[in-house]
C-alpha cells in the first residue's frame, strides 16, 4: 500500500452534533450497539431458562430493576429507529424490478412492514400460546 | 488481498443482520425486555420457554439470527468508531468489533446447546 499524502483537514469528533441529519445518522449507526446488546440479553435468559426455575426467576427480577429497565428502554427506542430507517433506506440500497419495471419504493418499504407485523404476530404467538 | 475477498461476504452478512434485527428485535425485546419484567403481560412458564428452545428448528434459527445480528452491530459500530469518533486505530478496532462478533457466536452456540 502507498502512502496516502493529501492533506484532509481536520474534523471535529462533534461534527454530527452540527446538523439535524447528521444526528440522525449517528443515532442510527449507533442503534448497532443495542442490537448486540439485546442479543446479549437475549441469552442470558436463555442461560437461565436452562439452568432452572429459579434461575429464571432471577433473571425476571434483575430485568425488572430500575438500571436494567432504563436501558432496556433507550435500547428499544434504538431498535425501533433500526427499523424504521432499515426499511426506508431499503429501496435505494436494493432496487427491486418486476417484469423489467421498477417497484415503486413506497411499496418496497410498505411490504416491509407487512413483514414485521407477520414476524411480529408469530413470535407473539410462539411466546404466549 | 484476503480483506478485499472477505469484504463483500461481510456486507452480506451485514444486510441480513439488519433486516433480522428489524424484523424480529422489536417484537422480542418488547416482550422479554419490557412487557415481562415489568409486568404488563404474564411471562410464559419456564417449561414453555424450555419446550420451545429445545426444538432444534429453534437452535439452528436462534443461531443463525444471533450470529448475523453480531456481524451486523460489529460491522456498523466499526465505521460508527472511524466516521463518528475519527479514530484512527483502523486494524485494531476491525479486530475488536468481528473479533467481538465471533466470540459473541461462540458464546450463542455453547449457551444454545446447553438447553438440550
Amino acid at each position: 500500500m502507498s502512502q496516502d499524502l493529501t492533506y484532509r483537514r481536520p474534523i471535529s469528533t462533534w461534527w454530527w452534533l452540527r446538523k439535524r441529519t447528521y444526528f440522525v445518522f449517528v443515532m442510527r449507526e449507533l442503534s448497532s450497539l443495542f442490537v448486540a446488546w439485546f442479543v446479549f440479553f437475549l441469552l442470558l435468559l436463555i442461560r437461565a431458562v436452562s439452568r432452572g426455575e429459579a434461575a429464571y426467576e432471577d433473571f425476571l427480577d434483575w430485568a425488572s430493576s430500575p438500571l436494567a429497565v432504563v436501558v432496556n428502554v433507550v435500547a428499544f427506542v434504538f431498535i425501533v429507529v433500526h427499523t424504521v430507517t432499515w426499511f426506508a433506506v431499503t429501496p435505494q440500497a436494493m432496487a427491486l424490478q418486476v417484469r423489467g419495471r421498477p417497484v415503486p419504493a413506497p411499496l418496497v418499504i410498505g411490504a416491509q412492514y407487512v413483514g414485521l407485523a407477520v414476524v411480529t404476530a408469530f413470535v407473539w404467538w410462539l411466546v404466549l400460546r | 488481498m484476503t480483506k478485499r475477498r472477505i469484504e463483500p461476504l461481510v456486507w452480506m452478512t451485514f444486510s441480513a443482520g439488519g433486516v433480522t434485527a428489524a424484523m424480529f428485535m422489536p417484537v422480542l425485546a418488547f416482550l422479554f425486555a419490557l412487557a415481562f419484567p415489568l409486568g404488563w403481560i404474564t411471562p410464559p412458564s419456564r417449561d414453555h420457554l424450555l419446550d420451545i428452545l429445545q426444538n432444534p428448528v429453534t437452535f439452528l434459527v436462534l443461531l443463525g439470527m444471533f450470529t448475523v445480528m453480531l456481524v451486523h452491530a460489529a460491522h456498523r459500530f466499526r465505521y460508527t468508531l472511524y466516521d463518528g469518533l475519527q479514530l484512527k486505530w483502523r486494524w485494531q478496532i476491525a479486530m475488536l468489533c468481528y473479533g467481538g462478533a465471533m466470540l459473541g457466536a461462540g458464546a450463542a452456540f455453547i449457551i444454545l446447546g446447553q438447553v438440550f
